[in-house]
């Protein structure tokens, strides 16, 4: 499978690899994706008092595309309020990679995982809300 | 020096040993008659270097050179074997005992056999990969007429128990066939006592060329077999076709290496092998897949548990290595076989088969097994299922968001 | 060393040096299995890549309508029994001097329920143009008629050919194995449905062939297994050999012109020559291929003649390769009515590209001093 150059960049030096700590306040973890599907992602966000994302940070189980799309997408919801973020599509994920069709699965499953980043996030919020 | 990429692939193909490649040349230039051509010398020049090679070939597994037939590799012998018996002896029976494991060559061939009537048994083997006798005896029917079994998986290494299977095969007049592409300078082959009628070669996989393989057919006692591809009557009319003698100079030659020099080689082979066997279960978490004692010196067959195949090939590709067998490997299925020994499909997924051969070095193998261990630990400290293992949470217990 | 006057180039060919030096490297280093995904793989994947579009361009095809195969034999094979694998039984129909491949492939149908027809040639080796028609009348599922006879060089028309046929609901083939390099082979100019050829008539490898196929034929695989050539013909690729056949037809095509003139003119003294000691050359008033020549003499045994040539030094041919050990007249004589025992003197010379002039004049010299005697033996005799 030929790869491109960004893919293989992401690759090769994945951006924000890691894991906020479990006491940290404003943190959404997304973990989408299944060991049997050959790919699980856990993205998280966090959160500050304006309601954009300050920082974030990912860990992925699969391919070279789906760990390039998720490099990706940490660096790209930074600085992002949360409705902002959540307008990343996986179309751009794939165009920014120059995926091949067998890959664009990848790219929703980026998407999917800001997605469940936000909704965590938010539902955290509400519970506090209480 | 190392040359990258290393090559550990070589179940996969071969390189051609230069002897081989040397005893080659002189039939792709002025010797290069066609054996079938009677009346003159280039054709007779040709016969006599393919009856030469004949005899060597014969001899690695103790057979009469009558009993090999040219084919163009061993895809086509075990299609010429299984096709051949199956439709010849088929007023006795229509029933075909194969394992699970076998060559997608033999897997195909049994499903097209079915499309034509036929009733095929796929049996399971073992989670060591090997086949259980008391399973095999069970699945004998009184219309079985082939069974095919192969010596040496492609892609764990392991050897069946031939012997036995050819013992209770003759004992009911069932033709057996054994798919040995994996097996030739391997393992000891033996037809004088080995009770298998059929057997198919591969010469790429033993140093050989690309384009040339043989099947065995026993004489002793006699076994037919209906053509498979006619014409001019070339091979005693088991396989038409012009014989192509460089190629089969070459098959020879590399048989006759296989036979002085395996003794030697193999003990050597396994001393790498198990330098990287023990420098790789080093890392946490990695399972040898196959039985480890019955099994060729050459072949490794490991998953790394808690990273993805892909990104582990990528990860690696200094080293030249297989992720399942290389005719399987286009897709992303994950290996049947590994499946067939138990294995769940993140394992399969994560497996990687090193194969070592003739011009294998000791430093090819201590810088692969640093490689390894390097991109593991990359791989694993990006990976979330990593985390939760080290977390202490049961992966089998955590509901999948599958999408 | 003592080497003999190749004069039969129709049963193989020298190996074009070009095309040995292409092929060493994939002797050498280059020794990946096509199917794998490193880099040894995707360089052999490559390198069969570029010969596929070298054997499409010769004829004229598109590369997906390749497959390779290890040699005519088994592409002839590969037409007929695997289009007929696809199709409920009907008639097929083979000229009367086709290959054993393709005739015994053909008869092999008759199993499955096939009828079988053979349509006659005229006493030049033509295909007769009214049992053609007798034949098509039957609407045959699959027809094969070889463009070049490998007995006698004689050419057929396959274009109107095909086109009746097809007119008629055939599937339609030819053997192009002896055509390739000598006359045009154009796949779309012809209108046939497939295609053989093969490497070691065009001074490529022994080992490899190919048949060209239209996608509209649906064909099932003789060889089931891994899936290669998209899954019409299994096992790992003859990679070096591919590579060779790639070069070949590049080269078979771009020498076609000049080799056939050259040909011709050393097929002219030869036959001159010929016609002097009395032989009767067979399809001479037809077209035929510029190297070939298929004669006899009266009176002669043909085994006999070969035995004296070959020890003066020169290597021809006392019928087709394949069935030398056959002792059985030619099948191409006898469709086209010659007497059992006037083929039984047959003789092939095939000439080519490395073939002299020279070579030529001193042939009919020794065949002049060996008739002499066999002549005087025979007169002794009787």
């Amino acid at each position: 499978m030929a790869y491109s150059d960004k893919v293989l960049d992401h690759y090769e030096n994945p951006r924000n690899v890691g894991a906020f700590g479990k006491d940290e306040s404003g943190v959404g973890t997304g973990m989408v994706g299944a060991p049997a599907c050959g790919d699980v992602m856990k993205l998280q966000i966090k959160v500050n008092g304006q309601g954009v994302i300050e920082d974030a940070k990912f860990k992925t189980y699969g391919c070279g595309s789906a760990i390039a799309s998720s490099s990706l997408v940490t660096e790209w919801v930074k600085g992002k309020s949360l409705d902002e973020a959540l307008e990343i599509k996986n179309t751009a994920i794939a165009e920014e990679l120059a995926l091949p069709p067998v890959k664009i699965h990848c790219s929703i499953l980026a998407e999917d995982a800001i997605k469940a980043a936000v909704a965590d996030y938010r539902k955290h919020q509400e519970t506090k809300g209480e | 020096m190392l040359k990258f990429p290393i090559y550990l692939d070589y179940s996969a193909t071969t390189p051609i040993d230069p002897r081989v490649v040397d005893a080659m040349i002189p039939y792709l230039s002025e010797h290069f008659g066609n054996p079938a051509s009677r009346s003159h010398a280039y054709g007779w020049e040709a016969e006599k270097a393919v009856e030469l090679a004949r005899a060597d070939v014969a001899a690695l597994v103790n057979a009469d050179p009558k009993e090999i037939v040219w084919t163009s590799g061993a895809t086509e012998s075990d299609n010429l074997a299984i096709k051949g018996a199956a439709q010849f002896y088929q007023s006795k029976g229509k029933h075909i005992i194969t394992l699970k494991t076998e060559h997608k060559a033999v897997l195909d061939t049994c499903r097209e056999l079915e499309r034509q009537g036929f009733e095929v048994t796929y049996l399971d083997v073992q989670e060591d990969g090997l086949l259980n006798l008391d399973a095999f005896r069970a699945a004998l029917r009184d219309d079985t007429t082939v069974v095919s079994v192969m010596m040496v998986n492609n892609e764990v290494g392991v050897i069946q128990p031939i012997e036995e299977i050819g013992e209770i095969c003759r004992e009911r007049g069932i033709i057996f066939h054994v798919d040995a592409a994996q097996a030739t300078g391997k393992v000891d082959i033996d037809l004088q006592k080995l009770k298998v009628d059929l057997m198919s070669f591969s010469a790429h996989k033993t140093y050989g060329p690309k384009g040339i393989g043989a099947l065995y057919v026993r004489r002793k006692p006699r076994v037919r077999l209906i053509a498979q591809m006619h014409g001019g009557g070339h091979e005693r009319g088991m396989r038409s076709g012009t014989l192509a003698t460089h190629q089969i100079v070459g098959m020879g030659v590399a048989f006759r290496l296989a036979r002085e020099e395996m003794a030697t080689e193999n003990v050597r082979i396994g001393l790498l092998r198990d330098r990287l066997m023990n420098g790789l279960t080093d890392i946490e978490a990695t399972y040898v897949n196959g039985d480890i004692a019955k099994r060729v010196p050459h072949n490794l067959n490991i998953s790394f548990a808690y990273v993805e195949g892909e990104s582990l090939i990528m990860a690696i590709k200094d080293v030249a290595v297989s992720s399942g067998s290389a005719c399987t490997s286009a897709s992303l299925e994950p290996s049947y076989v590994l499946r067939a020994l138990g294995r769940n499909d993140e394992l399969a997924h994560s497996s990687i088969r090193f194969s070592i051969g003739r011009f294998t070095t000791e430093e090819e193998v201590d810088y692969t097994i640093d490689l390894l261990h390097r991109k593991i630990n990359k791989l694993r400290e990006l990976s979330p299922l990593w985390e939760m293992v080290q977390e202490g949470v049961d992966l089998n217990t955590v509901q999948w968001a599958a999408h | 060393m003592f080497a003999p006057v190749y004069f039969d180039h129709n049963a193989t060919t020298p190996l074009d040096p070009q095309v040995r030096e292409a092929m060493l490297p994939y002797l050498g280093a280059r020794f990946g299995n096509a199917s794998s995904r490193h880099e040894y793989g995707r360089q052999a994947r490559a390198a069969i890549d570029a010969a596929r579009a070298q054997v499409a361009a010769a004829v004229g095809a598109h590369p997906t309508e390749v497959i390779f195969t290890s040699g005519g034999s088994e592409a002839n094979n590969l037409f007929l029994k695997g289009a007929a694998a696809t199709m409920k039984p009907g008639r097929v129909a083979v000229s009367a001097i086709e290959h054993p491949c393709v005739r015994e492939a053909a008869k092999r149908l008759v199993k499955q329920g096939w009828q079988f027809d053979e349509i006659g040639v005229d006493a030049q080796g033509v295909v007769d143009e009214a049992a053609f028609a007798k034949v098509m009348d039957g609407r045959p599922r699959l027809v094969s008629v070889m463009l070049a006879n490998n007995e006698s060089g004689v050419l057929q028309s396959i274009a109107p050919l095909a086109t009746a046929a097809r007119a008629q609901g055939a599937f339609f083939h030819t053997d192009a194995v002896q055509a390739l390099g000598k006359v045009p082979v154009d796949f779309r100019a012809l209108g046939v449905n497939a295609l053989t050829v093969s490497g070691h008539k065009i001074y490529g490898p022994i080992g490899v062939g190919a048949l060209v196929i239209d996608k509209r034929v649906e064909v099932a695989p003789l060889i089931d297994g891994g899936g290669q050539e998209r899954g019409l013909r299994s096992g790992t690729e003859n990679l070096a050999a591919i590579v060779g056949f790639g070069l070949a037809c590049e080269l078979a095509e771009s020498r076609r012109a000049s080799d056939a003139a050259c040909l011709t003119q050393l097929k002219a003294k030869l036959e001159s020559g010929l016609g002097g000691l009395g032989a009767r050359v067979f399809s001479a008033g037809a077209a035929r291929l510029a190297g070939t020549s298929f004669f006899a003499f009266d009176g002669i045994d043909g085994e006999t003649l070969v035995g004296k040539l070959d020890r003066a030094g020169f290597a021809c041919a006392s019928g087709s390769a394949c069935s030398s050990a056959n002792p059985e007249p030619s099948k191409t004589l006898l469709a086209m009515g010659v007497a059992p025992e006037m083929a039984r003197g047959a003789i092939r010379i095939s000439l080519g590209r490395a073939t002299t002039d020279d070579e030529v004049g001193r042939f009919i010299g020794v065949l002049t001093e060996e008739l002499k005697r066999l002549r005087g033996l025979s007169a002794m005799a009787s």
